[in-house]
């Protein structure tokens, strides 16, 4: 196989004993076509869904231009954080600074819009021209009265994974600030779901049955006021340990709130995010209403699922995602539609999440850190994959080469978490893996040389072995 | 300096996209070019997922991937890693090189770097290296596009064969007019040497093994040949002229036709992006003056069945109020086309700042109202002044769409991004063909509404 020396111990296969070691939180080597972003893309997709808050970007036009409204999340109320604000710096701004067009874009659009709170972030220049951003900041917030938060976000100062942690830490400033209100018991904050085709709603309405009280969710449809009171909450659940897990751990160490790590795709890790909340709060009461909520949820849609399974036994899948936490889910959740994960690899996985994967894995399984379109596509032909998880950029990937698809990023615009995420998923599998139309495409090659033997064409699709 | 509908400093929703998409784009476009964009990883992924989008095809372009360090110290030796590694694991004829905002404002010395990696690594001394200076902040992806072709002229190109072709510098369209292009000039026998080519290495027929490069593009050969060509045309009023989206820049801009002259001392036609019946008569006339030949009947044909659709559907058309944004130059073909179907432009927009753009509007317009001649602007001053001017349709890219919600009236997509359809890449635009297409279009789209927003439900309109 073809793989970049600078990249050889990022890439290994599943064999059981032998720890894996992956050489993983790297940076991205140079002339590598990475599938990653940047810091500031990082913090500004975890940022991004806090729906009354003014978020403006600082540098020039294209970073901010590039991000507009592409997150999937959704608000039950303010529109305002799909806008894409940005300074737009010229070359004059560049050379003498642009302070001066900080300071008015951001008086001027808070007088309009009159937010709860700004972001403002920090693109690659503005780290090197010197701007004082946090002073403009200071200035702004006094001269207006809501808090004004840098998000020091330069793309060069690291991976994704550093923007979460910027974001993390502009959050923390903002966690605590409210200290008058007062929470009902079993209240909860949801950390990491973006509320992405309504999921958080989903989930919310599940605690909700639990009677678990919803207090802060962070950031999908998220509120100012909400994240100021967040501290006063019993529990954090934390979603998709790369992106909020730095919040969690400073709201530990800072307000002795404790968190869990959950994951809210497929039945098994859905239902213990559910269970391991009421355990959390040690009731008897709120575990018996979370048995009956999955029993009846999974009464529905085991059987839903039936058909679906069926077809897609035998099935071998591709997983590039994000955050590695969320391809351990989508790992079992394949299985259980009997879908068998063939490659698995994450941007930003740390080594804990990789060795757990090893262990989930079916022997011989590729795990990869940080892959980019030479090995992707190298793995899918290698292992033979019929179905690619990921996100928009490995679309065309598996497109060309004639493979299914199920977008699992953050611009998807279908539910996928929960239960009736779990049968969305299901059905996305089905409608990519069954399609007649790879007729076409991986057994081209076959169909012309045997082009006089009469296969019924509706024959092919199943019978790729 | 503010223009009168600047109402906030900041910008809202951007009606423009950063120079090094436009330069990988146009780089895409040379046979066997891979692009790389010399800075922070963010911006190359962000040009693909972009860009991936539209076309909905694999666009590798890989980045030079500063860190702290580099920014201190220079991007130097990240650029020539990137090449080092663009170069082995690509096997590329070209690698295409843009630079950041980043790269460009701590003062990398690119060609410098280049002469290095050129000692350093003479095992790869067979890829042509291209580098085009892109710095968002002077300017916007349509002047990167630009840049990148003028830095494949000086970098790439040569006189050696003499020969009798025509060189075309379609600009930014896509690849479906691409195609039409060459079907004129092959239809003509008239050889034609299209930079870029956009043909068909951003809308590629599937794959039965996975292309590292995709293929299509202007090939080495004909790279070769530019020099020694018969002349050239190109397409576009705007940046042809050596204005740039960004007016404040004093530089002095090299554009793809001046190069061609100064090095090869060629002779060229400038002319409007054809579309509409006009503008694509002018295009047919200069390619039929340079090229000697007669015009083919199948034109005329083609064109005798456009003007045919005009009179068939005008007065569907006729005074309806369309608001047009996108780049300079692909706006004003579209509002000469508008306006001599009919159609009255009354909201015209763009993201650039060029100050040649409202004169050349002006010239194009055939009815006498007054339009709003927007520069510089972006989507939320486009949705403010929509209010007054109170359109029926509005045309161009798919990120006006929010703005036709509001107003619900119907958006025609045309040029790019169109991220919200499938077949962006195979929109037609130019030639008799492409506006036949576009008529067709707008004609529809307005009895669509009629229909849709009528309690009677006609079956003949
Ligand atoms: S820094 Fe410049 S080149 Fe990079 S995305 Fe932003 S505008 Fe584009
Ligand atoms: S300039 Fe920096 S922050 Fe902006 S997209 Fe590029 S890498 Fe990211």
């Amino acid at each position: 196989m073809d793989i970049l020396k600078e990249r050889k111990n990022q890439v290994a296969t599943a064999a059981s004993g032998s720890p894996l070691n992956l050489d993983c939180g790297k940076k991205s080597t140079a002339g590598a076509v990475s599938q990653r972003a940047c810091v500031f893309c990082g913090s500004r997709v975890v940022l991004y869904p806090i729906t009354d808050a003014l978020h403006l970007i600082h540098g020039p036009v294209g970073c901010a231009a590039y991000t507009w409204d592409i997150r999937g999340s959704l608000s039950s109320g303010s529109e305002m954080y799909r806008l894409s604000f940005t300074t737009d710096l010229s070359e004059n701004e560049v050379v003498f600074g642009g302070e001066k067009k900080l300071y008015k874009s951001l008086i001027e659009l808070i007088d309009k819009h009159q937010p709860k709170a700004a972001f403002v972030y920090s693109t690659c220049i503005v780290g090197v021209i010197g701007d004082d951003v946090e002073a403009v900041c200071r200035r702004v917030s006094k001269e207006k009265g809501i808090d004004v938060l840098p998000v020091q976000s330069e793309g060069f100062n690291g991976t994704k994974k550093d923007g979460y942690k910027v974001a993390c830490e502009a959050l923390d400033k903002l966690v605590g600030t409210d200290n008058e209100a007062q929470l009902p018991d079993y209240s909860i904050n949801i950390l990491g779901d973006f509320n992405l085709a309504g999921e958080l709603w989903m989930l919310t309405e599940y605690y909700k049955k639990m009677g678990v009280n919803i207090n802060a969710t962070i950031t999908g449809d998220g509120r100012v006021d909400d994240i100021r009171k967040a501290h006063k909450a019993s529990l954090n659940v934390v979603q998709c340990s790369g992106a909020m897990m730095h919040l969690a751990k400073l709201m530990k160490d800072k307000y002795d709130v404790p968190f869990m790590k959950v994951s809210y795709f497929g039945i098994e890790d859905m239902s213990d995010a559910l269970y391991d909340v009421a355990h959390f709060f040690k009731s008897e009461e709120l575990f018996k209403k979370a048995q009956l909520l999955v029993k009846e949820e999974l009464g529905t849609l085991i059987p839903a699922l039936a058909k679906y399974r069926e077809a897609l036994q035998g099935k071998k899948a591709a997983i590039y995602v994000g955050g590695a936490f969320k391809a351990i889910s989508l790992v079992k959740a394949l299985r259980l539609i009997g879908v068998q994960t063939a490659v698995v690899g994450s941007q930003t996985g740390n080594k804990e999440d990789y060795e757990v994967l090893k262990e989930l894995c079916d022997e011989g399984t590729i795990i990869v850190d940080d892959s980019n379109p030479n090995e992707l596509s190298q793995f899918v032909i290698q292992t033979n994959s019929d179905i690619f998880i990921g996100g928009v950029k490995e679309r065309p990937i598996a497109y060309k080469l004639g493979l299914g698809f199920c977008d699992h990023n953050h611009e998807r615009k279908e539910a996928l978490a929960g239960y009736e995420g779990m049968l969305n998923f299901a059905k996305e599998i089905y409608a990519t893996a069954m399609s007649p139309v790879w007729q076409f495409t991986r057994h081209h090659k076959m169909r012309s040389s045997v082009a006089l033997d009469q296969t019924p064409v509706d024959s092919l699709p199943n019978s790729k072995e | 300096m503010k223009s009168p509908h600047k109402t906030y400093t900041a910008t809202r929703n951007a009606c423009k996209l950063c120079a090094p998409l436009g330069a990988s784009m146009a780089y895409k476009g040379i046979q066997g070019c891979v692009p790389i964009i010399h800075g922070s990883q963010g911006c190359a992924t962000y040009v693909r997922r972009y860009m991936i989008s539209h076309f909905r095809e694999p666009v590798d372009i890989a980045s030079s991937n500063f860190s702290e360090e580099s920014t201190i110290f220079g991007g130097g030796p990240n650029l020539k890693m990137a090449l080092t590694n663009v170069g082995n694991q690509y096997k590329p004829h070209h690698i295409g090189i843009s630079t950041t905002c980043l790269s460009e404002t701590i003062g990398d010395d690119v060609p410098q770097i280049i002469q290095e990696f050129r000692k350093e690594q003479p095992d790869l001394s067979h890829v042509g290296l291209a580098h085009a200076a892109t710095p968002s902040y002077c300017g916007s992806h349509i002047d990167g596009f630009h840049h990148a072709i003028v830095a494949v002229i000086k970098n790439l190109s040569d006189k050696t064969l003499k020969n009798d072709k025509i060189v075309l510098l379609p600009g930014m369209l896509s690849p479906a007019d691409y195609r039409y292009l060459k079907d004129v000039f092959d239809f003509m026998g008239q050889d034609v040497i299209l930079l870029p080519d956009l043909s068909e290495s951003l809308d590629n027929p599937h794959w039965h093994d996975y292309k590292r490069i995709p293929d299509g593009g202007t090939t080495p050969q004909e790279l070769f040949e530019i020099g020694g060509s018969k002349g050239f045309i190109q397409f576009g009023d705007v940046f042809n002229r050596g204005a740039s989206a960004n007016t404040v820049s004093k530089r002095k801009i090299e554009t793809p036709g001046s190069v061609l002259s100064d090095k090869y001392q060629l002779k060229g036609k400038t002319v409007g992006m054809p579309i509409g019946i006009n503008a694509t008569d002018r295009f047919f006339e200069a390619v039929l003056e340079m090229s000697g030949k007669q015009m083919p009947e199948r034109y005329e044909k083609e064109r005798g069945r456009l003007v045919d659709a005009y009179t068939d559907g005008h007065k569907y058309v006729f005074e309806k109020r369309a608001v047009v944004y996108g780049e300079e130059d692909f706006v004003i073909g579209l509002t000469e086309f508008l306006s001599e179907i009919g159609v009255e432009p009354v909201l015209i927009a763009t993201g650039g700042k060029s100050n040649v753009f409202e004169s050349i509007i002006k010239e194009k317009l055939q009815t006498g109202h007054q339009p709003k001649i927007m520069t510089g602007a972006d989507f939320e001053e486009i949705s403010e002044q929509c209010k007054d001017v109170n359109p029926d349709f509005i045309i161009g890219h798919s990120k006006g769409y929010y703005i036709s919600k509001q107003l619900n009236v119907p958006l025609i997509r045309v040029g790019f991004p169109i991220h919200d359809r499938i077949g962006g890449q195979r929109v037609k635009h130019i030639g008799y063909e492409g506006t036949h297409e576009l008529f067709d279009r707008i004609v529809n789209a307005l009895l669509e509404y009629k229909q849709s927003n009528n309690a009677i439900g006609y079956k003949y309109l």
